[in-house]
């Protein structure tokens, strides 16, 4: 699939070192759009804890241009699934501290029940499916992590 | 010539972020890792984990899949974004 062919005003991809604001990502998915009463965003930022270990911080690492054919496949598959609107996602990568943010996915619609939902798939097949990669620094040093069963029995839930 | 690339955990095992190879000697996915193998004794172990995945031109892959000159080839661990 073309990305291009995804990506427009509606559809947003940004992978970026810089950190982003949650207020001004909010203001342009209402910008101009008073079609959609929903709006559902996720952000997800660095714990300072992982399996009992307490964390200094992350380093993400991601395959660029693959990365961004992945969301955009990720986000059609949302679009086709649910009658959504505007849709921004947005992944942080290189060296971040805690309490900084790693990631967001916002999401539109009519009604609230779709924006919620191809909001939380998109996160889910996120995790699963963009080559990211995270490294943790811990107390004992830099680890990378293993990917979960657990989230990838969640993004195979909704094929159920 | 055949691109092969390696990110995070096994682009440090390897010590190595990509090679090139003859697209000579691979025509799938399974034998790209066969000839990294041989280079050195290493990099057979580390590419012999059964976790790794594989992209060719960006697209995920099993390793039966046929590889061309030209190709990109990725191996790297399962992903752990978000």
């Amino acid at each position: 699939m073309n990305i291009d062919t995804v990506m427009n005003k509606y559809a947003e991809i940004s992978i970026q070192t810089e950190d982003f604001d949650h207020g001004y990502e909010v203001n342009l998915l209402e910008s101009d759009n008073v079609e959609d009463g929903a709006v559902v965003t996720f952000s997800g930022r660095v714990r300072n804890n992982n399996l009992g270990l307490k964390v200094k911080g992350l380093f993400l690492e991601h395959y660029p241009d693959m990365t961004e054919k992945l969301l955009a496949e990720i986000i059609q598959t949302a679009k086709t699934r649910w009658n959504i609107g505007r849709v921004k996602v947005i992944h942080r990568i290189g060296q971040l501290a805690i309490g900084e943010q790693i990631v967001f996915v916002g999401v539109t619609s009519k009604h609230r029940q779709d924006a919620f939902a191809a909001n939380e798939f998109i996160m889910d097949f996120l995790k699963v499916k963009a080559p990211f990669w995270k490294k943790e620094l811990t107390e004992l040093g830099e680890t990378w992590l293993e990917a979960k069963n657990s989230d990838k029995e969640k993004a195979q839930a909704w094929s159920k | 010539m055949i691109k092969v690339i390696f990110f995070a955990a096994l682009r440090e095992q390897l010590g190595s972020s990509g090679t090139e190879i003859s697209a000579k000697c691979a025509s799938t996915v399974a034998e790209v890792k066969d000839a990294l193998g041989k280079k050195d004794q290493g990099w057979k172990n580390y590419l012999a984990n059964n976790s790794l995945l594989c992209a060719v031109n960006h697209q995920m892959v099993q390793g039966d899949f046929s590889v061309k000159a030209g190709d990109e080839v990725a191996f790297f661990p399962p992903v752990t974004g978000g």
